[in-house]
């Protein structure tokens, strides 16, 4: 294993590190950084970031079509966004440097990525879309919850 | 008898065996599947929570205000402090991690040996963490009433702050008196010996009604998330009425089936994922023990290589993972 070689590049190679250690030390730094910024974000909580970044398209199939499109940025607080976005960098570089996936083969990469990334894609839309009918079903189907 | 093995006539042919066409030990590759679908049962677990939080989606508890504590400074409302040293700590022991694998590549076995002992005591301390959040959350500060249809009523009262009006949470041990009371707990030497009962409440509804009629600045907070994203208060006369209609039981903290910060389910699942999250750690810190002292009396030095090291350390870096994600989704969104 004394040949194993690492790939020191991170961001496109934009920083490449002198050795693995260096390099191990520095995912620490950004793991850090990303997870200090996600808790001030969530102690101070900005109020321009506590509703959606786009309002709804109003009008036939097209503002549909958009509002599913864009639904990111319609039905999900900017600041809720950003949290996704960053643990999912958080994610990426956990597995690329630490589990180092960034050194196995393109085929094992895809092999274990692509099956999560589709599975758990697929999972998150089928419940999310089902508890979000099931919340209208409480509110508008004469169901008496306060009480 | 030259040979007694049969040739195939595909030796050294794609098919005759021996390949790596993924370049990784079997070990490995095994270790990487295990993590897929360990990967997928955890989101599972997450898109559950997602759904039934759809589902109340204007009546979620706010997690800021469930998990503000903090050991050692008792009576402090330091929302997420706690857990972004939690999940410090378990980066910092996947960073430890990393460095004993790549210990492991260049034959340092003392390094190695150090490397391991601070991951293992990463993950004690945050198991040991994660212990401490449950009993502080089943523990439960300010006590609330449960109504007859599931909901929760909070107590509190509006307070000056640095010149800004909060409303901060009154615990109804404050105001409340329990009255003396006939009814004692059943239990199986004085009543049917196969029936159990749980401890009897500290309040009665009655008590916390007289209490609450007493102390004209409480007033009730529902479950019901306004267009501010804080939950409803109450006005004084809506809040009597509420209680003396609806009020069923007292509750104090969380368990499966009451929370006395909203939704049972939202206990639920707190207990469920950071329950079965604490438990991979656990296992965790178990095989990175026996795999510490593999390394000690010297198993993979002989072996010439330490393999066995990098994949515990894939599992241990899986955790981490997970927690990235659960820490966004429970404590953050």
């Amino acid at each position: 294993m004394a040949d194993h070689a690492h790939q020191l590049e991170i961001f496109r190679g934009l920083i490449k590190f002198k050795s693995n250690t260096q390099k191990i030390w520095g995912v620490l730094l950004l793991l850090t950084i990303v997870t200090a910024v996600e808790v001030v974000l969530g102690i101070y909580k900005p109020e321009i970031l506590m509703s959606p970044s786009m309002t709804p398209f109003e009008g036939g199939l097209g503002a549909t079509l958009l509002n599913i499109i864009f639904s990111a940025f319609i039905y999900t607080k900017s600041l809720n966004l950003i949290f996704i976005v960053l643990t999912i960098i958080k994610a990426y570089y956990i597995t690329w440097d630490f589990m180092h996936m960034r050194d196995e083969t393109k085929s094992l990469r895809r092999l274990v990525v692509w099956t999560a990334v589709f599975l758990i894609s697929y999972l998150i839309f089928i419940l999310l879309q089902e508890g979000g009918y099931i919340e209208s079903v409480y509110t508008n189907g004469f169901i008496k919850r306060d009480f | 008898m030259n040979s007694t093995v049969v040739s195939t006539g595909t030796e050294g042919k794609t098919w005759g065996g021996g390949n790596q066409p993924l370049k990784a030990s079997y070990g490995k590759m095994m270790m990487w599947f295990f993590i897929v679908s360990d990967a997928l049962t955890f989101s599972g677990f997450l898109a559950a929570y997602g759904f039934s939080r759809f589902k109340f989606i204007d009546y979620w508890p706010i997690a800021d205000e469930v998990f503000t504590h903090v050991p050692f400074l008792h009576g402090q409302e330091l929302p997420m402090i706690y857990v972004a040293f939690m999940t410090f700590v378990l980066i910092m022991s996947s960073v430890t991690m990393v460095l004993a694998v790549d210990a492991g590549h260049q034959m340092k076995k003392n390094k190695v040996i150090w490397y391991m002992f601070f991951t293992i005591i990463g993950g004690i301390i945050f198991v040991g963490s994660q212990a401490w959040e449950w009993a502080t959350f089943i523990q439960g500060d300010y006590g609330a009433v449960q109504t007859k249809g599931g909901n929760i009523l909070q107590f509190g009262a509006y307070k000056t702050i640095d010149g800004e009006t909060v409303f901060k949470r009154v615990p109804v041990e404050e105001f409340a008196v329990a009255a003396h009371t006939e009814r004692t707990q059943h239990q199986n030497k004085n009543g049917l010996w196969f029936v159990d009962e749980g401890a009897l409440p500290a309040f009665s509804v009655e008590d916390i009604y007289h209490g609450l009629e007493a102390h004209p600045n409480i007033l009730i907070r529902t479950q019901t998330i306004n267009e501010e994203g804080e939950k409803t208060v109450l006005s004084r006369a809506e809040s009597l009425s509420q209680l003396k209609t609806n009020g069923k039981r007292y509750v104090k903290g969380a368990n499966l089936e009451v929370n006395e910060y909203g939704a049972p389910l939202f206990a639920d699942f707190f207990f469920f994922i950071t329950g079965f999250h604490g438990f991979h750690v656990l296992s965790g810190v178990v095989i990175n023990i026996i795999i510490f002292f593999n390394v000690i009396i010297g198993t993979y030095e002989r072996r010439k290589n330490y393999e066995m090291v990098e994949k515990v350390g894939l599992y241990w870096h899986f955790v981490d993972l997970v927690w990235v994600f659960v820490f966004t989704f429970f404590y953050l969104v």
